[in-house]
């Protein structure tokens, strides 16, 4: 398969993450959109270092992976304090910064 | 013509100068007091003798001389623009005699009459006198307008300083400011009338103008306009009528200064400049007229205010108006010779008037006449010296009075100008009657108390007794000379009778009872009604001054509170609204801000696929 197939890939679940960011109005699946998204760049990051033999961009995609899970345990955790805060994770009532 | 040494006439100008520098710079002498005091009379003294020796040496030469020192000053493209130096001419040694002569009798005066100063006080004084006396030399040795004008402000920076001696209090320190404000009235036509005379003719200078203006090849467009602009400097100086009004009020120095700025500097100098520019003023024929009308009336509205004025310096300061007015009726008239000869006479015994009205104040601590009274028989030596000054300036012969004050008339006479001749006559019988009102009133009558006065100091004695010889001897002088003035042989005789019947008139009504002076008010009664209230003048002046003020200050703060203040005010509610406005676009919810992200990002990559 040629690499144009990954990217489109890449390309579409970064899409889809992007439109669960978006579109979500749980706090838990906009966490989830962005794990998509991010995942959308490990694949174009591990396609890349596979067509072009270079090791540094499966390394890259190790480091991004950690970073992830440590991402989303202080996203989650958030989360629960906003819940234990507000009684409620839904986006739109999130509105503190409102001008 | 005589001229005399220009180098010891710039010996007389550097003393002064010296004195009020050494003074002015060095802050322990200056606040030391005395010493400062002592180091201005030595140098007042020895400008007096400078001087002196000038006028002694000076020699015969023939009209067509320069008589001046002149270095050029002003560089500029085609030659400097004016020259500064000495011009020592008869006139100009004349009154350097008299004002080193009056500036030093003052100055002298002064030591006890300003004893009780604090040192830095006296020390500060000292410096001004010593620059005043400077400003006037300057100004009377001045070849040229240019310089003329810049002594002139000096002068008047002088009197400001001094009149506002005292000013802690708020009528000295208002009484300065008026004097100053009224006289820069008058100076703007001054620096005018000689800027527009420069761009007529090139030059600042007195001799090629007066070469010109003899030779009658000056030629110069609005000449009329020219010279009454610099008369008006004049007007102001010279308190001449309508700003004659800052004089009366300059009585709020100390008494040693109102006889400086009365007798030998200020008030001389417009009369000065009149006389010295006459050459010019000579071309202007209806502009003389003028003068002469303006002056003769200053004569007398001055001699109808003194007749009611309770304060005896202030009767002294509307007398020295009303002289004025004379000399420069005698300028208009034609005859600045005689503007000239009253000026010197009148600043020796107006000097001595005022000294000897300090006297008569210490001793009797108050300025109001009606409450003096006895004080000839208990200080003879005091009153003789008044007494003579006095008839002096009642124009009783032998004394130099009354050669001046004929000669002046005369000369009106002479210029066909029955107007202000009618005037000049009456306002001498004016002169007469409150001369003699105060007289009667201060030094004869019974005395209002009678515990022991102490004796005034020796100096002060001393510098009277001096003018009061001096006064003398100048009469004598004049009347052995005979009789120089061209007047009809009547003209004598008639202003001696106006006189006499001036001191009948005070004596009558003051001394021996037989009028009562509220009877004689009665009998004026508009007059007196307007004199007392001095011809509404100060208050139209305090009104329009007012007035202007008032008006420009409206239309000021109009412009701030709706221009200035209106386009900040437009700004900031534009601010306000375009704030109220955008805020909105902040709706605190993070997925409005991710939409502005990857819209954002799309845009750049349209742009980028674009480019």
């Amino acid at each position: 398969m040629p690499l144009q197939a990954y990217l489109v890939l890449a390309a579409l679940v970064f899409a889809i993450g992007l439109f669960g960011v978006l579109t979500r109005k749980n706090a838990v699946g906009i966490l989830l959109g962005i794990e998509l998204m991010l995942n959308a760049v490990n694949v174009n990051l591990v396609a890349f270092a596979r067509f072009r033999d270079d090791l540094a961009g499966l390394i890259f995609t190790l480091f991004t992976i950690a970073i992830t899970v440590a991402e989303v345990a202080v996203g989650l955790a958030i989360v629960i304090v906003i819940f234990r805060v507000r009684r409620t994770i839904e986006a739109d009532h999130l509105d503190l910064l409102r001008g | 013509m005589r001229i005399g040494s220009p180098e010891l006439a710039l010996l007389v100008l550097a003393l002064p100068f010296a004195s009020f520098l050494a003074i002015g710079l060095i802050r322990p002498l200056r606040r030391s007091g005395r010493p400062a005091a002592a180091i201005s009379i030595v140098a007042m003294a020895g400008a007096l003798l400078a001087a002196a020796a000038m006028s002694w040496e000076g020699i015969l030469v023939a009209r067509a001389l320069n008589p001046s020192v002149l270095w050029s000053w002003l560089p500029a493209d085609g030659g400097p623009m004016a020259s500064v130096g000495v011009w020592v001419d008869g006139m100009a040694m004349q009154m350097c005699v008299l004002v080193t002569l009056i500036s030093l009798l003052v100055q002298v005066y002064s030591w006890s009459y300003l004893a009780d100063e604090p040192p830095p006080s006296l020390g500060r004084y000292y410096a001004y006198q010593s620059l005043f006396a400077f400003s006037m030399l300057g100004l009377v040795l001045s070849p040229g307008f240019l310089q003329m004008f810049v002594f002139w402000e000096l002068v008047g920076l002088c009197s400001y300083l001094l009149i506002g001696y005292w000013y802690e209090r708020p009528e000295a320190a208002r009484a300065a400011v008026k004097a100053f404000w009224i006289t820069k009235l008058g100076d703007l036509g001054f620096v005018a009338g000689i800027v527009m005379l420069w761009s007529a003719t090139g030059t600042f200078d007195f001799w090629p103008l007066f070469q010109a203006a003899e030779s009658g090849a000056l030629h110069v467009d609005g000449l009329t306009t020219i010279m009454f602009l610099i008369y008006l400097g004049a007007v102001g100086k010279s308190a001449q009528f309508p700003l004659h009004i800052w004089l009366p009020d300059a009585m709020e120095g100390p008494t040693p200064v109102s006889a400086l700025i009365h007798a030998a500097t200020m008030v001389t100098a417009g009369v000065y400049m009149v006389a010295r520019a006459y050459p010019l003023f000579a071309l202007v024929p209806s502009l003389l007229v003028l003068i002469a009308w303006v002056g003769a009336f200053t004569a007398l509205l001055a001699a109808t205010m003194a007749c009611v004025e309770r304060d005896i310096k202030r009767v002294l300061a509307y007398s020295t108006i009303s002289q004025l007015g004379y000399m420069m009726a005698a300028n208009g008239a034609g005859a600045p010779e005689a503007a000239f000869q009253h000026l010197t006479t009148h600043g020796v015994f107006k000097a001595l008037l005022f000294l000897g009205a300090g006297i008569v104040i210490h001793h009797f601590h108050t300025n109001d006449v009606f409450r003096m009274g006895g004080l000839f028989v208990q200080r003879p030596w005091v009153g003789g010296p008044f007494l003579i000054a006095t008839l002096a300036l009642a124009g009783v012969w032998p004394l130099p009075g009354f050669f001046s004050k004929e000669a002046v008339l005369a000369g009106v006479l002479q210029a066909h100008l029955s107007g202000p001749f009618l005037m000049l006559i009456l306002t001498s019988f004016l002169t007469a009657f409150y001369m003699f009102r105060v007289v009667f009133l201060a030094f004869f009558g019974h005395a209002h108390d009678h515990h022991e006065h102490p004796e005034p100091p020796l100096t002060m004695d001393a510098v009277c007794r001096a003018l009061a010889a001096l006064t003398l001897a100048l009469g004598l002088r004049a009347a052995v000379a005979g009789p120089h003035a061209e007047g009809p042989a009547w003209l004598p005789w008639f202003s001696l009778a106006w006189a006499f019947a001036g001191i009948a008139l005070a004596w009558a009504t003051y001394q021996a009872g037989v009028l009562d002076p509220a009877r004689l008010s009665a009998a004026f009664a508009p007059i007196d009604f307007l004199a007392r209230r001095r011809y509404f003048l100060d208050a139209i002046f305090a009104g329009a001054y007012r007035f202007a003020l008032l008006s420009f200050s409206r239309v000021v703060g109009w412009i701030d509170r709706y221009v200035v203040d209106g386009v900040l005010n437009a700004l900031s509610a534009g601010a306000l609204r375009a704030g109220d406005t955008l805020r909105r676009v902040q709706t605190g919810r993070p997925q409005d801000y991710v939409y502005g992200v990857a819209l954002g990002v799309l845009l750049l990559l349209v742009w980028a696929q674009l480019r």
